[in-house]
């Protein structure tokens, strides 16, 4: 009962966000309405006694993703509502709304076809204290999918590493700028 | 750890009485706590610059910090036309609500020697002394800590104002970059207790002050997290949030009446849980020797005695350090503090493991001193680079 009511609050606040996300005309307030979204998936990894999950989903996303999209929003002066006539493809509102079609499609799909476990990882049960969940996460993590979690902070290493490459002013680039405004 | 024993046998009025009145008080605490506090600051730093402070409302002008929040509350609610009006309401609340918050996860007394594990008997009842011991225990603090840059961050845009965004945009870059450093330190102390409950963490250190953590971890934790926490406060030597002489007053320039007010209480508030989360982490939380009578009573005063002291090392910050530099602050938060406290973390965890699997002690600490040497020559080659990189453009600009 209380499990019903904790899911259909928490599931109306993460669809109610994700649609302020869309229609909101402003960044900002799209950027929050975002934030909104994941204090209801951070609810439900709760209600499924996933408690770690709940409190990475927090820090991690609200506190620290969505803080560096504000901080971008705000440092690029994107922040005023946009004139969304003048930036469209031609093509990109259909294209969008057969992508959006075929997604839903594809959920649906899986919700009604899929009827048993698919990757075959078993479910990791224990007892509901902060403390097992993150043992039994570490223990999965490391040992099961150790590949997939170094490859993935590999990227992101990559990642930063061209972020870094593509925010430096090379040299030889930087004597142009001078020269050229030593000539102006 | 099984959490508080109150509710192992269900829910009945009475516990629920018995933790509406734990709210009541920790709120109540609180308030009382900041009104406390700031007067403390400005007679401690007048007193530290030779001037008198407050003395006109109530003895020793205690009533002073009452006599602001009156007129706070009489003064104009003023907002700027370009401001957005939803998220500029919003902003004082989030600041506000989030500060209130992480105090819930501070345990305040119990004694923990012994068989006691930090139990008090309330009605008959056994409970602890603490709002809530959330299964996420400590990360509750992180959490709040990281959601509250939000407060200051939409507070300086939703200003539609320069100095605030300004002001915002440097609380919220400071806020990330000394979070990692924050959160690092918390991780020693959460490897060497073993458990993220802040009643575990407490319990952990029971039984004298070699237990504490800021002797068994070595004190590098306790002073990365000082200096963390002081930066993440946006206290001095790091409040180039409010720097008054180049920003007017930072985030919150353009607030006014009680919304300022509510910025004014998260910001001393936060001290004041800062403090308490510091003790708890690395100072015993409520230990402390029972001299004679009432034992629920000792530890609640050794706690607040712990909390004291911290609340006058960041006084004593503020009248000594000046302020940082931008750049300074950076580089002490990136460049410093993070390499070492992972290092820190590193060279913990490499102690624990070889406790746990009994490894050989030469091979073990042979391997990390190389492994060490190799990262730090990487490290400091790197730095150098970055730095010779730096001059460079100096000198050509």
């Amino acid at each position: 009962m209380v499990d019903t009511v904790v899911f259909i609050v928490a599931a109306a606040i993460c669809l109610t966000g994700a649609l302020g996300v869309i229609l909101a005309r402003n960044p900002v307030h799209s950027a929050l309405m975002l934030v909104m979204t994941l204090f209801g998936i951070a609810v439900q990894f709760v209600a499924q006694e996933a408690h770690f999950l709940a409190a990475v989903q927090v820090i991690v996303y609200a506190g620290a993703i969505v803080v560096l999209f504000l901080f971008v929003i705000m440092l690029l002066g994107v922040d005023r509502a946009q004139n969304l006539e003048l930036s469209v493809l031609p093509v990109q509102k259909w294209a969008a709304l057969v992508f959006a079609g075929g997604s839903c499609a594809v959920l649906a799909l899986l919700v009604i076809v899929v009827k048993e476990p698919v990757t075959g990882a078993e479910a990791m049960g224990g007892s509901a204290t902060g403390d097992e969940n993150v043992r039994l996460l570490a223990r999965s993590l490391f040992s099961d999918y150790v590949y997939a979690f170094e490859l993935t902070s590999l990227l992101l290493v990559i990642a930063v590493i061209g972020a870094v490459v593509l925010a430096r002013k090379p040299k030889n680039m930087s004597d142009v700028v001078t020269e050229e405004g030593s000539e102006a | 750890m099984t959490g508080d024993p109150l509710f192992l046998d269900g829910v009945d009025l009475a516990d629920i009485g018995i933790m509406a009145a734990k709210v009541l008080i920790a709120f109540t605490f609180l308030l009382v706590a900041t009104m406390f506090m700031v007067w403390f600051e400005r007679k401690l730093i007048s007193d530290m610059q030779n001037r008198i402070g407050p003395n006109v409302a109530g003895p020793w002008g205690l009533l002073q910090t009452f006599a602001d929040g009156v007129k706070f509350f009489f003064k104009e609610d003023l907002r700027p036309e370009n401001a957005d009006p939803l998220v500029f309401r919003l902003a004082p609340y989030i600041a506000a609500v989030t500060a209130f918050l992480s105090f819930a996860v501070v345990p305040i007394g119990g004694s923990f020697d012994g068989d006691s594990s930090g139990t008090v008997t309330i009605f008959g009842r056994e409970t602890y002394l603490q709002v809530a011991d959330p299964p996420i225990g400590i990360l509750l603090l992180l959490a709040m800590s990281s959601i509250a840059v939000y407060g200051v961050m939409l507070a300086g845009w939703a200003s539609g104002s320069k100095y605030p965004l300004i002001g915002s945009v440097r609380a919220s870059a400071q806020a990330i970059s000394y979070e990692a450093a924050l959160g690092m330190a918390t991780v020693v102390v959460v490897i060497l207790a073993g458990t993220l409950s802040t009643h575990g963490i407490v319990a952990a250190q029971s039984g004298g002050i070699t237990r504490w953590f800021v002797v068994s971890s070595g004190i590098v934790p306790f002073i990365v997290f000082l200096i963390a926490a002081t930066a993440e406060l946006n206290r001095p030597p790091f409040d180039l949030v409010e720097a008054e002489q180049e920003l007017v007053g930072g985030f919150h320039t353009e607030y006014s009446s009680i919304r300022f007010a509510l910025f004014f209480l998260a910001e001393f508030m936060n001290v004041i849980t800062m403090s308490a989360i510091m003790v708890t982490l690395f100072f015993g939380g409520p230990a402390g020797p029972i001299l004679f009578g009432m034992t629920w009573f000792w530890p609640t005063i050794w706690f607040l005695l712990k909390v004291l002291a911290f609340l006058f090392v960041f006084v004593w910050f503020r009248a000594t350090l000046p302020r940082l530099r931008y750049d300074q602050l950076m580089h002490l938060g990136w460049k410093l503090l993070i390499p070492l406290i992972l290092f820190w973390l590193m060279f913990i965890s490499l102690k624990e493991l070889r406790a746990a699997h009994d490894w050989n002690w030469f091979a073990t600490y042979g391997a990390a001193f190389v492994a060490l040497a190799i990262g730090t020559s990487l490290l400091l080659a790197g730095l150098r680079a970055g730095d010779r990189a730096f001059q460079d453009e100096l000198e050509e600009a």
